[in-house]
Parts: C-alpha cells; structure tokens; sequence
C-alpha cells in the first residue's frame, strides 16, 4: 500500500509520563475503512496510544511525545493543529456511556451547537442522520426530548456513537465500548460499529478477544508499552507469529 | 494451570486412547486373517462398537471446549485437528473391521498362499509401522517423524496398484473360490485406504504444531501458511 493511503500512520512514537516511559518506539498504519482492535493487559499502553490519536492525553501534565502521528498524512501534533478541529474530525466513544443531563436532541446536536452551527434545520437533520446511523432512531423518534439519562445502557452508548457521529467526523475512537453492555446490547453496538466502517475508520480498545475477533479487521498487540504484533486479525487468532501474543491470547500470560 | 488446558490435556488423552485402541483392532486384524480366526474377529466387531462411543465422546468434547472456551491459535489448531483425527481414526478402525466381517462370513480359510502373494501382511506390517509412527508423534508432537508416513503410503499404493494383477490367475484358475478372492481384493483396497487415512492425521498433526495446510498440495508444492 502507497504510504499517502493510509488513514492513519505512527512513527516512531514514544511516550512519556514524567520519567516513566508509556510507550515505546510505536510504529503503525491503519487503513481507511477499516476496524483495528487494539489489545492487552492493563497498562500495556493501549489506551494511551488510543488517546494519542485526538490529542485527549495533552490535558496530563506530565506526558510528552516523541515521534509523528498522522492522520490524512498531516502530523496532528504540529503547533498550528487546532485540537477542537482535529476532534471534529477524530470523535471518541469510551468505556461507560456517557450522556449529558439533557434531551436526546440537545446530545446529539451539541457538538455543532459548539461549532457555531446555528440552522435549526440542518441541525435536525444531522441529529436524524445520527441517531438513523447509530442504530437509535426507530426506539427514539417519537420523543427526542425525553432525557438522556432515560435510556437503558445500550441506548445511551448508541446515542453517544450518534453524538460523536453528529459532526461527520472520518475516524471513531472506541475505549472499550461495550464493557458495561449486556450481550444484546454488546451485539447490537457490534453490528453498528461493523456497518460504520463503510463510511468511517474505526479504532477501538477491546478486553474482550471475541469481540476483537468478531468484527476488527487487524489488531494490534501491545504489551508493556510496546506494539509487540500487528496484522489481519484472522492471522492474529489462528497463527500468531509472536510467543507472547499467542501466551496472551490464548489466556498463558504470566 | 488454566481451565482450558485442563480440558485440552483431557482430550489429548481420550485422542491417545483412541489411537491405542484402533492400533490394537488392526494387529487383531492381522492375526484373525492370517490365522482364520474367527473367534477373535468377532471380537472386533465387538470392540468396534467401543471405538465408536468413543469416537462420540471425543466429538462431544471437541464441541464443549469450542462453545465453552472459544478457543483461538495454537488452541483452536489443536482441537480443530483432533476433530478431524478422531473422524479419520474411527473410518481407519471401520476398514479393518469390514475384514473382520469378511472372515466372519467364509465356513474354510483363506488361502495364505494368495494373502502373502497380494502382500496383505505386508500391507499390515506398513500400516502398523505407520501407526506406530504416528502415534509417537502425537504424543511428543513431533512433526518430522509425522512426515515418515509420507514415503510408506506411498509402499501400500504400490500394492493396491498390481492387486489386479496378482489376483486375477487365481480367479480363472479357482472360480470356485471367487467370493473369497473378491474379499481378498476388497481387504487390499481397506488397507490401502488405512494409509491414506494415517497420511491425513499426519496432515492434521502438522496443521497443529507448524499451522502449516498440508492438504490438497502435490508432492513438490509448498504448504500454505494458515492466516
């Protein structure tokens, strides 16, 4: 593959909390249209390098990076990257749903609502979009002013997928998005994520190998900071190629 | 010591039980042809109803530790190429118990003379041979003495290719004795069939340790890597 064709690329990446190195020389390309799992033990850095990909971990004071990440091929952690318009671009759905206490509209439409977006009628019809996209709007159409915190768990997560979405970003972010989720929910959020990949570049951070396994197209290996393998997640899942993804996801670890 | 590996651990050894056990039907086989022994090939027959229920229980294990353990790489290999074995192993024991049901049916023996010149104790001794190896590689995992078996197929298909030839003087010479020339043929082909079947279980033993797919590739092509 051509290097301008990938969605997203990491090179070189390290990252540092204080003294404490996180992440280790990470190196990695994701392809447009795609679902990548990214998997390991806690603390394995995961979710850090997840973060990295719409800048959440600049609010820490203490981390600092090396290394380039780019998205479209342009470095987002250039000083002149604007971190609102790289988040409209880069949305982010995390572990625990999380809603705000107002109307199923008043979530769906904030992040244009912060944007500026002023036209009550395109605003309508992106929330539509969204909520159709996210799988929730059949169970909602009739009272999107009901609150938020009305709906069950899976509704919450779907219509957190539909505000992320909202803003027509390109690339999902997903911190474990189905870890509070019963399986009917879970699946649900899986068919979603799986049809989503026609039109977005999904990364996601999953405990669970049957969910990586399930619906990613290649997933990634990390431990203790390092990017140990990556590849096609049916390579992955049948013939590892390193003893220690292999101890791992097979339940050997330690 | 994971739930799963005590499961895997099971199984492995119900596989050995298995192997065991079919390899003692054919050297039983063997003994009740060349001897006419009719007493003990009805003990095959006998026994080969075990073989089956314990063909069962190997399946039934296979299903639970793939509904219950999702097992994935070298794990799902394993039990991936057990289910297969297992099917392999009892078809194995079903040829040779056809040959006991051949001897249960003839009243006089048959002649040694034409089982020596069809090379049907040879075609024991080679499967035997290959069954031996086989079951040494399972259990120590060992690839290389695995592929052994290759090379001694290849000896039962040499027999089964000149059995119409070696045969047809003694139907013209003894019309008389044509069903049981018949079953001798019939059992040249079962034995033949058994090294086949062995090959394939070397093929599935391979598949587990190297995740290399054996199958369906000619003597010179190179194996697939499983991804």
């Amino acid at each position: 593959m051509n290097e301008n064709e990938y969605k997203i690329q990491a090179k070189n990446v390290d990252v540092y909390y204080g003294d404490k190195k996180a992440l280790s020389n990470i190196n990695l390309s994701i392809i447009p249209n795609t679902i990548t799992a990214f998997i390991g033990p806690s603390g394995c850095g995961k979710s850090t390098f997840l973060r990295l990909l719409n800048r959440m971990n600049d609010y820490i004071d203490v981390f600092s990076m090396k290394g380039t990440i780019t998205i479209d091929g342009k470095d987002i952690y250039k000083p002149k990257v604007l971190v609102e318009d790289l988040r409209t671009n880069v949305g982010m759905v995390f572990q625990k749903p999380n809603p705000f206490p107002k109307s199923i509209f008043e979530n769906v439409a904030y992040g244009l609502k912060i944007q500026g977006v002023k036209d009550k009628k395109f605003i309508s019809e992106r929330v539509e979009i969204a909520l159709k996209q996210a799988a929730l709007w059949e169970e909602v159409k009739d009272d999107l002013k009901k609150s938020a915190l009305s709906l069950s768990g899976g509704q919450q997560q779907r219509l957190c997928i539909a505000r992320a979405l909202a803003v027509d970003p390109d690339v999902i972010l997903m911190d474990e998005p189905t870890s509070s989720l019963d399986p009917i929910s879970t699946a649900k959020i899986e068919d979603l994520i799986f049809e989503l990949k026609e039109k977005y570049t999904i990364v996601m951070v999953t405990h669970n190998m049957q969910q990586a396994g399930r619906i990613s197209d290649h997933t990634a290996f990390f431990y203790m900071g390092e990017l140990i393998e990556f590849g096609k997640t049916t390579e992955i899942f049948t013939n590892p190629k390193q003893t220690k993804t292999q101890n791992y996801i097979t339940g050997r670890f330690g | 010591m994971t739930h799963l590996d005590h499961e895997i651990r099971r199984l492995k050894t119900t596989m050995l039980k298995m192997f065991l056990n079919v390899e003692r039907q054919v050297i039983k086989t063997k003994k009740a042809l060349i001897e006419f022994d009719k007493d003990l090939a009805a003990e095959i027959r006998e026994t080969e109803k075990r073989i089956n229920g314990i063909e069962l229980q190997i399946d039934s294990d296979c299903e639970n530790i793939l509904a219950l353990y999702s097992p994935v790489a070298i794990d799902l290999r394993f039990v991936l190429s057990i289910y297969k074995m297992n099917s392999d192993l009892e078809r194995l024991a079903d040829n040779v118990d056809a040959i006991a049901s051949y001897i249960l049916k003839q009243e006089t023996p048959f002649s040694k003379e034409i089982i020596i010149r069809l090379g049907i104790i040879e075609m024991f001794n080679i499967c035997l041979e290959m069954l031996e190896n086989i079951i040494e590689a399972y259990e120590n995992e060992d690839t290389t003495l695995a592929r052994k078996v290759y090379a001694m197929d290849e000896q039962l298909n040499v027999y089964n290719n000149k059995v119409i030839n070696s045969i047809s003087p003694y139907i013209l010479d003894n019309p008389e004795d044509l069903q049981k020339h018949l079953y001798l043929l019939s059992a040249v082909r079962k034995l033949e069939r058994n090294g086949d079947l062995i090959k394939n279980i070397a093929e599935e033993l391979i598949f587990y340790v190297e995740a290399l797919v054996l199958k369906h590739k000619g003597k010179n092509k190179k194996p697939t890597i499983i991804s």
